[in-house]
């Protein structure tokens, strides 16, 4: 018998390009506020896992869980990385799930950390294209970017997409992304400036794509019946799903979907008891625009093809059908690979503790976070829900 | 990449060979030891299939953006092509007129030089796209 599990703290860094911060420092920063917010001690904590997409590309370190773990006093707290590209904080997260609802652990630590400004922005854009296919993909000159581009490009002539419909993510994203303190981009954008924008690779263009960021977040979990002996006002991680597909784009029979997304949302729907329509809002994985259209549509929020036209009138929007990335998401909050899946919950628990300040959804009783690895190649899902 | 890690696949990258599950017939490039539709059916009987190289674009990006290795190249086009024995391969679409490029473009690849290890190391050649004359 599983047991329930629930959120009880929560830490988070600025995100951004911080000069200042090494990898260390981020994760120090993000845990210690955490276990400050749950309230527990460092005795108490029997396992951390952290998500870091390349740690050993970006800054020439492996063994980051033991590393982060040794400067927040825990040396000899058991500690391991969980790495699934952008995914990784995501299921760093699922890993922390299973630790606890299994009985194996009661208090764990899952935090999530990256830090990319240390090797050029082409360095950094070549590591992260590693989560595509190397060999059959970007030896043949394509760009992580391109791949998204030509998942968008096919959406556009299947379904009619516009780039106007994908301008209206980015606007979104930067209207809520300037209500929230830690969001690398806190300026709001008009639809012009996105359709403007120089390209990177056509049909998307600079304000298409999240930027490649420094950050850490951390959360703390706890078997249910123990979540309210510690200060932390609790939030239920009701379930989750993890999804696969073929790791390059060719390989896919549907370009315009992403089938890991959808198999991950029916394991975590059927896992919480929840649908689609019980949601109040969604985390999702917009490292494009084009991303959070297809991410709206295998999520199960809007069919095939409607993502689009839903984004422009408006359905996603802040306290609307379903307010969909009220962080700002990866566009404007900023992508810091590893963290992201961990940023998300870090919002999802904001948004259901009532704590999400000028860009709160009122009444937030249930919510999802989305989080992609590679261009597709995994996905999970997580549902939370208001303690009580 | 290194020298063993790009020379272990040039019969694919130079000659195109993949593979043909002996069960149901699905074509794969690069070549898989397993079919994902016929599972254990399909185990010893994937045998080698050359891909003739025509097929027709389904997508298609111009890259302002570029890999490293391509950067005198920017903007270069990337294409996704469906060939004619029905697998999917990604590649870079040459010699081409801008405004002819889209949905259903007939192509063949060509053998071209891909990139090179630095300026006296091996060179890279592989598969890009034309257009069919």
């Amino acid at each position: 018998m599983m047991r329930k599990v629930a959120i009880i703290g929560i830490g988070e860094t600025k995100i951004g390009e911080l000069w200042e911060s090494s990898l260390r420092d981020l994760g120090i920063q993000a845990g210690l506020e955490a276990i400050r917010d749950a309230g527990i001690t460092g005795e108490e904590i029997d396992k951390i896992y952290i998500g870091n997409m390349s740690a050993g590309r970006l800054i020439n370190q492996e063994l980051i869980a033991p590393l982060i773990a040794d400067y927040v006093g825990l040396c000899e707290t058991p500690s391991v990385r969980i790495e699934a590209g952008g995914a990784s904080g995501g299921v760093a997260l699922a890993e922390g799930y299973m630790a606890v609802a299994s009985g194996m652990s009661d208090i764990v630590v899952v935090g999530g950390a990256e830090k990319m400004t240390d090797v050029g922005d082409e360095e950094a854009r070549n590591i992260l294209c590693s989560t595509a296919d190397r060999e059959w993909e970007s030896v043949f000159g394509a760009t992580f970017d391109s791949l998204y581009a030509m998942m968008a490009r096919y959406h556009m002539e299947v379904h009619g997409t516009t780039r106007e419909q994908m301008a209206h993510v980015a606007v979104k994203n930067h209207y809520n992304g300037a209500r929230n303190p830690n969001a690398q981009f806190r300026r709001e954008i008009a639809p012009e400036m996105v359709l403007n924008a120089p390209p990177v690779s056509t049909p998307l263009g600079v304000f298409d794509c999240a930027p490649l960021s420094d950050g850490a977040a951390a959360v703390i979990l706890c078997p249910g019946e123990m979540a309210e002996s510690y200060n932390g006002k609790p939030v239920r991680l009701l379930g989750f799903g993890m999804g696969g597909d073929h790791i390059a784009v060719h390989d896919r029979r549907e370009m315009d979907t992403m089938r890991s997304t959808s198999l991950a949302a029916e394991k975590a729907f059927c896992m919480s008891g929840k649908e689609p329509g019980d949601m109040d809002f969604a985390e999702v994985h917009d490292n494009y625009t084009i991303s959070e259209i297809m991410a709206i549509e295998d999520l199960g929020f809007f069919a095939k093809g409607q993502g689009g036209p839903a984004t422009l009138r408006g359905d996603t929007a802040l306290d609307s059908k379903i307010s969909v990335n009220t962080s700002g998401g990866l566009k404007a909050k900023g992508q810091p690979v590893g963290a992201v899946g961990i940023n998300q919950a870090v919002e999802a628990v904001s948004q259901l503790r009532g704590k999400a300040g000028d860009r709160q959804v009122k009444d937030a009783e249930f919510g999802l976070t989305h989080n992609l690895g590679g261009t597709g190649g995994c996905a999970v899902v997580h549902i939370y829900g208001r303690w009580e | 990449m290194s020298i063993p890690r790009f020379w272990r696949e040039i019969r694919q990258r130079y000659k195109g060979i993949g593979v043909e599950c002996g069960n149901c017939g699905r074509v794969f490039f690069p070549p898989r030891s397993i079919c994902p539709d016929c599972r254990r059916e399909s185990l010893g009987k994937m045998n080698e299939r050359e891909i003739v190289g025509k097929g027709k674009v389904i997508t298609y990006t111009e890259v302002h953006e570029p890999m490293p290795d391509f950067r005198m190249q920017a903007p270069y086009t990337m294409v996704m092509v469906e060939m004619d024995e029905g697998v999917r391969m990604t590649g870079q679409l040459v010699d081409f007129e801008p405004e002819k490029v889209g949905y259903g473009m007939e192509v063949e690849a060509v053998l071209r030089k891909l990139g090179e290890e630095s300026p006296s190391g091996i060179i890279y050649y592989g598969y890009k796209f034309r257009p069919c004359p």
